[in-house]
């Protein structure tokens, strides 16, 4: 949290947020499958102002080489910002921020992914922010499963993500930007509906026990819903009935 | 093998059925960290500094202070960062050159659990409005690993700001200009301590050695404050935690931290 000082009411006498939308409601989400024609799986995510495009490619051979495992396939992933994104330009080259939120979004993929059915072989996930406005993490998260699922890639469930938080001493549903900037705290989840387990957590902000239980557990809420449009959205795809992509 | 450390199957499997039985490897309880020794002062040059013993990872943290141009949004507060660095004296798998993306993970973890806490009241270390402010950095070398960096990081950290004497600065034309001799107290808030737990063969270990890391099948570190309430936590590793398991999680981290909080308490 930056904790900064904000003129912004962020949650006001009805109890409706600065951008319009109750404590419990997500922003719009709206996910295309199979946008990209030389990925071999890819997706289009908007979550709110949030715009990521996520293209997969493989099981491919891994290179260099010495990363490859005799035993099962690798998972990469690369979390990356453009410049233009966010209101000061970001600088391209990637940040530690982008480090660590690819390796966080590695390992909430991984329990989802088949990847011991594809030995000594590599599945490579980028997401490209193209325009970022808070919980860009769980969005690329959302559309990375997407993505995967659109290359034929084997697995035990999507990973949907959708952060919960705290702003205006309320608990809220998925924190848009100016909530993350002034609000109390963040944290995001990547969950896997079917198998109900939480693959990706993380917090900045303080809560209490009591507080920390009910973000868990409207957080997930929000990740059921985002799993309904990440179906439809493969749904639209592989069963539009007599409609060329 | 996460971290890239190779253990033979037939350790993971000793440790397995050990775990199975109710038992560690080293005899602790599931809820019982290593032994946490801390000794400050370690580095009298440095403003403040804690050495931390966790079971047998070590960590030097060492406070700077500094004046700062501070970030063009955040004028009316001071600043506060905490780097990690594992050293190569520390373990074979340890290299020189940039930084892989689990140490970026430590570094970050880290800073994470000291800043969000609000540990240090942020607006007492301002010399002059937009102009400038104090800088603290809390730097953390890594010289003995043996598992669970993050929490040898984080008391090291604590320890290491809590015990540290900013020097008196004043503002002569327009420079910040240093006290020879004056300090202040830090102005500490709270005592931010994390606890990190491995989840292995679906049961939750506090505190896990090397051996117990490379093995896991994921990890969470939860960083609680003086209240007992959550400031920042961060889920790692291949596999997932269900929601009644990181309710218990939180528990278990609040009420392990709270007996290394004495600890740090009592370092200083």
């Amino acid at each position: 949290m930056g904790g900064r000082d904000t003129d912004i009411v962020l949650l006001d006498e009805n109890g409706i947020r600065s951008d319009g939308r109750k404590v419990n409601e997500t922003r719009k989400v709206t996910i295309k499958a199979g946008v990209l024609k030389n990925a071999n799986g890819s997706a289009y995510i908007e979550f709110g102002d949030n715009k990521i495009l996520v293209g997969v490619y493989g099981p491919r051979d891994v290179h260099p080489k010495h990363m490859s495992d005799t035993d099962t396939g690798i998972l990469r992933c690369r979390y990356h910002m453009a410049p233009f994104s966010v209101g000061e330009r970001k600088n391209p080259a990637p940040s530690r921020r982008e480090v660590e939120i690819s390796k966080v979004i590695k390992e909430a993929l991984e329990p989802a992914v088949m990847l011991k059915e594809f030995p000594r072989t590599a599945v490579d996930v980028y997401m490209e922010v193209l325009q970022a406005d808070g919980g860009t993490r769980c969005a690329a998260l959302t559309g990375a499963s997407v993505a995967l699922a659109d290359a034929g890639i084997p697995m035990r469930d999507l990973v949907a993500g959708c952060a919960a938080g705290k702003a205006a001493d309320a608990v809220i549903l998925d924190v848009n930007n100016e909530e993350d900037q002034a609000g109390q705290a963040d944290l995001p989840i990547g969950y896997m509906p079917n198998l109900k387990k939480i693959t990706l957590l993380q917090l900045d902000g303080v809560l209490t026990p009591e507080e920390y239980k009910q973000c868990i557990e409207i957080g997930i809420e929000g990740c059921n819903q985002v799993y309904e449009i990440q179906k439809k959205a493969l749904q639209d795809k592989f069963f539009a009935s007599g409609e060329k992509q | 093998m996460s971290d890239g450390l190779i253990i033979d199957q037939l350790k993971k499997n000793q440790i397995l059925d050990l775990l199975k039985e109710g038992k560690r490897v080293d005899g602790r309880q599931f809820d019982e960290p290593r032994k946490l020794t801390i000794d400050i002062g370690v580095i009298p040059k440095a403003e403040g500094s804690a050495r931390a013993r966790l079971g047998d990872t070590e960590v030097v943290a060492g406070v700077k202070v500094q004046p700062e141009r501070p970030f063009p949004d955040t004028g009316d507060k001071g600043m506060l960062i905490c780097t990690a660095e594992i050293l190569p004296i520390a373990h074979p798998s340890a290299e020189t050159g940039p930084p892989q993306p689990p140490v970026v993970e430590l570094a970050r973890v880290t800073d994470r659990g000291i800043r969000e806490s609000g540990m240090l009241d942020m607006k007492q270390l301002v010399l002059e409005k937009d102009k400038s402010v104090i800088g603290v950095f809390c730097d953390n070398a890594v010289t003995d690993h043996d598992g669970n960096l993050f929490d040898a990081c984080s008391y090291a950290s604590t320890a290491a700001i809590n015990s540290c004497k900013i020097p008196k600065y004043e503002m002569q034309d327009e420079k910040p200009v240093k006290i020879e001799g004056e300090f202040i107290e830090p102005p500490i808030t709270t005592l931010p301590v994390s606890v990190t737990m491995a989840k292995i063969g679906g049961f939750i270990l506090v505190d896990p050695t090397i051996e117990e890391w490379g093995i896991m099948d994921a990890r969470i570190t939860i960083t609680s404050n003086s209240d007992g309430n959550v400031v920042a936590l961060q889920k790692g590793g291949s596999d997932g935690f269900t929601q009644e398991e990181l309710i218990k999680c939180a528990e278990l981290s609040v009420k392990v931290g709270s007996k290394i909080r004495e600890i740090i308490k009592q370092s200083k």
